[in-house]
């Protein structure tokens, strides 16, 4: 445990664990309600405000999630039209998003080194300000999942008969796809933009297989996110591995394992 | 006969920019049990979705307890075809259940009050064992139930069901549509189903929606009514079921 004396470490497991919890309170509802190719949209617009920040000189992780909320609130409208090519116009948002972040980039002065810490994470290197920042977005995702649970669940399970009992249907899917927005930016500093969707899905995905409601596929997905974050930096520390993709292979493998015993 | 609950005039309906309903009148009245019958894409379900505020009609008045649907639609309890569920939704019967009273909830949780409700229905479906079983678990006729109970904890005047028995055995119809004439002495029922000899033998009036309504104050089907329905003579043999759908007739019906 003398990994544990550095700060870098301990940082590393804090965002991790900030991580776990948002991802396995948000990805539970994406699983479920099966919006996992929006969110993958949305994750990846995110890289459009990173290159923004770095063109205009501000921290790129504002950039990101004003560009995550803005494609949450494109990508919710995009889904409350019943057309036939929503799939369509939420794939062309997500190249549009990626493409602006290019172009920022390009038009950047000066040097732009830690772009690929963005892309693919860099668990190890998180600033304090943006350790903050996550654990703000950590509480403001915790707070609305608290207060709304039932009603992110109701709509889930059957959206038509929870708008025929009055609920503002489309509100609270829009307010899910900025949860899922926020979600995203915690974890760009863990695993990148690229990697996001993984960490977000499969945690849930597993729970889901063995959870009997909600509450406890989100718990089970939050543990299960701390064991693949601890496990993925220790192994990527001991073998001096890249932090963000030895995590998604370390969930990568905990998923196969789940899918056999299930079997 | 009771006082009109739901009134419909000249009702216009597209979707999509076809025309899915057209110049429908329909009266339903206090108590009544009215069966809708017709082919599939004859409008039923949008029928059922205009009453329910989810679709906007083009054309035409529609009245529930004589306000507009915006203002009375928290008086219809819907149940709907089970087969848009996933069934592999972590959800309990519980749960399903008492999801009914989430616009009346106030605050983060539900009271006791909305818990009494839901298990007030599921009883009511003699379902209230089965309440923490997941609904993933279910047969199609208990799965049914759970829904009629989701729907009655929302206590509605009205209750609209979409081929509830499309899912369920024979068997388990009969007793589901016994449950059905039992509500029916507190509220006021229409049922959406292609089943002509099922839904003819329970309800107490019918009525044939394929883009129009022809619609009889009766239970009994008339030939025409069917042809006009289905645009072709139906194979209608009375015999061997509890209740005569068609009136006597003489010679060979489709001949």
């Amino acid at each position: 445990m003398e990994i544990l004396q550095f700060e870098f470490m301990r940082n590393a497991l804090l965002v991790g664990l900030l991580v776990s919890v948002a991802c396995g309170m948000i990805g539970t509802y994406v699983v479920v309600k099966r919006i996992v190719f929006i969110s993958g949209g949305i994750s990846h617009t995110a890289y459009g405000g990173i290159g923004l920040g770095y063109y205009l000189g501000f921290n790129p992780m504002l950039g990101a999630t004003l560009f995550t909320i803005i494609s949450a609130l494109g990508m919710g409208l995009v889904q409350q039209r019943s057309s036939q090519r929503q799939d369509t116009v939420i794939g062309v948002m997500w190249a549009v998003g990626m493409a602006l972040g290019i172009m920022f980039v390009k038009l950047s002065p000066g040097y732009t080194a830690d772009l690929m810490s963005y892309l693919f994470g860099s668990i190890l290197t998180v600033p304090q300000r943006d350790i903050l920042f996550i654990l703000l977005l950590d509480l403001l995702i915790i707070a609305a999942v608290f207060r709304y649970f039932e009603e992110f669940k109701a709509i889930a399970f059957d959206e038509e008969f929870a708008r025929v009992s009055g609920l503002k249907v489309e509100f609270f899917n829009i307010l899910l796809l900025i949860l899922v927005a926020l979600t995203v930016v915690v974890m760009i500093r863990a695993v990148g933009i690229i990697l996001v969707i993984a960490l977000l899905t499969i945690p849930p995905a597993i729970a889901g297989e063995f959870s009997r409601g909600l509450k406890g596929m989100m718990g089970f997905s939050v543990v299960l996110g701390i064991i693949f974050t601890t496990a993925g930096l220790y192994l990527s520390y001991l073998f001096d591995l890249p932090s963000g993709a030895t995590i998604i292979l370390v969930a990568a493998a905990g998923y196969i394992l789940a899918l056999l015993m299930k079997k | 006969m009771g006082k009109p609950v739901i009134e419909i005039k000249n009702l216009f309906v597209d979707l999509d920019g076809v025309t899915v309903l057209e110049h429908v009148n329909l009266t339903v009245n206090e108590y009544d049990f009215l069966g809708i019958i017709g082919p599939n894409g004859g409008g039923k379900t949008t029928l059922l979705r205009v009453l329910l505020g989810l679709v906007k009609p083009v054309r035409g008045k529609v009245r529930i307890m004589g306000e507009s649907v915006e203002k009375n639609r928290h008086l219809l309890g819907y149940v709907p075809q089970y087969a848009v569920f996933d069934r592999s939704f972590p959800i309990s019967v519980g749960e399903v259940v008492i999801s009914a009273r989430l616009a009346r909830k106030q605050g983060r949780r539900f009271s006791r009050e909305d818990y009494k409700i839901a298990d007030a229905a599921l009883e009511r479906v003699e379902m209230l064992p089965l309440r923490s079983r997941q609904m993933g678990e279910l047969s199609g006729g208990e799965r049914q139930r759970v829904l009629v109970a989701r729907a009655l904890a929302a206590q509605p005047r009205i209750l609209l069901l979409d081929e509830p028995t499309a899912s369920v055995d024979s068997r388990f119809a009969a007793g589901f549509y016994e449950l059905l004439q039992e509500l029916n002495q507190e509220m006021t029922l229409i049922l959406v189903s292609h089943d002509i000899s099922a839904v003819s033998t329970y309800v107490k009036t019918l009525a044939c929606l394929n883009r129009t309504l022809f619609y009889e104050n009766s239970r009994e089907l008339s030939q025409e009514m069917i042809e006009n329905t289905y645009h072709c003579p139906v194979d209608l043999i009375a015999h061997g079921i509890p209740h005569r759908v068609l009136p006597p007739h003489n010679g060979v019906v489709g001949s």
